[in-house]
């Protein structure tokens, strides 16, 4: 447990803040039935089929669940590489 | 027609649902109202203590589904408001008693003679909850600002929408100002935002309330309670008027920001 001091010199963050972070969180799973290990799964199966056809950089793909009402979407941002300076396939 | 059945229901058991059905009852019918509140809580009946009446029980709600007494037997009259009646649950019996269509039937008959019907849910989301919630026209789900009530309350709206019986209304009860001052208690603004349905309510925590439920007499009935002032509020709201939301911070803090959202005005 922090102090009052730790909390506004940005030490610790608040209970009712981690309360509101935890239950983000455990509410997505509550919502969809998707565990963060699923979620994981998803995104390598994501990247992999998407890079079949397009050239992507597998770090710069941002997929993360957001809320929209009580609706949970699943957003994936995904930058494509331009195509000049497309890598040359290995197997060609 | 007007919506006039609503339940009160939870998911977490001990938010204040009992309490709630109790003060909103007899708020609307203070106001002159023909009132009828149902325990649907079978086996853990509590509406009738809470309300005073527990010693004036013959008949109860599965007497009256299994045919042993007529509805009107099973009504009992308040000892302050003669337009406000209990039907209590049975105690001895549990929640299989009755079905879904048994509540739709009885409440069927009920609307007729009754401006209001509140059916006091059990906690949980099996059989007494879809009970309570078959004949309802309007759900309203009620949650206390903290991280287990509201988790349930989350499942509980989602139910009630998978039943088509949504949206759910929420109110959060027990909130200490002081605390979610400090940053120690979510707020109303970050529930809301969780649990994204339409506010109808924010009680504040009042020890009168403990008071008032050790005597049997509704704290709505004291004229000096902010947890009374907020359920009057809230049965105001429930009979379509536009309430403001209690000012217990400042305009500017965060009970302002939520009737400013809630478009019920700040002050």
């Amino acid at each position: 447990m922090g102090t009052f001091i730790d909390r506004i010199l940005g030490r610790e963050k608040s209970s009712a803040k981690q309360a509101k972070e935890r239950l983000k969180l455990v509410l997505i799973h509550d919502r969809t039935d998707l565990n963060p290990g699923t979620l994981e799964t998803l995104k390598d199966e994501l990247i992999d089929v998407i890079s079949r056809h397009v050239d992507i950089n597998p770090a710069t793909v941002n997929i993360k669940m957001t809320q929209d009402g009580r609706q949970q979407r699943l957003i994936a941002d995904i930058p494509l590489n331009p195509a000049g300076r497309r890598r040359s396939r290995k197997n060609v | 027609m007007n919506d006039k059945v609503f339940t009160i229901t939870s998911g977490k058991g001990g938010v204040g649902k009992t309490t709630a059905t109790a003060n909103l009852a007899t708020a609307l019918a203070v106001d002159g109202k023909r009132v009828v509140c149902i325990d649907a809580d079978i086996g853990l009946r509590n509406l009738d203590v809470v309300l005073g009446l527990e010693n004036r029980i013959v008949y109860d709600l599965v007497d009256v589904v299994e045919g042993r007494c007529r509805l009107r037997q099973a009504m009992i009259r308040d000892k302050r408001l003669p337009n406000l009646f209990l039907i209590p649950a049975a105690q001895t019996r549990d929640k299989t008693a009755v079905s879904p269509s048994d509540m739709v039937r009885l409440i069927d008959e009920l609307r007729r003679e009754s401006d209001w019907i509140l059916i006091d849910s059990p906690a949980g989301i099996e059989r007494g909850f879809r009970n309570a919630i078959a004949p309802a026209d309007v759900v309203v789900v009620i949650t206390n600002p903290e991280i287990s009530a509201v988790r349930d309350a989350d499942r509980i709206i989602g139910l009630i929408e998978a039943e088509e019986k949504g949206p759910a209304r929420l109110v959060l009860n027990r909130i200490r100002p002081e605390m979610v001052k400090r940053d120690d208690m979510l707020s109303p603004d970050d529930v809301l935002e969780l649990l994204a349905v339409e506010l109808i309510g924010i009680v504040p925590e009042d020890d009168q309330v403990i008071l008032s439920t050790n005597r049997g007499v509704p704290i709505v009935l004291d004229g000096k309670s902010k947890a009374g002032q907020a359920f009057r509020n809230i049965a105001s709201r429930l009979e379509g008027q536009k309430v403001p939301f209690l000012e217990l911070e400042s305009s500017n803090g965060f009970f302002g920001r939520i009737s400013r959202m809630m478009g019920a005005g700040g002050d």
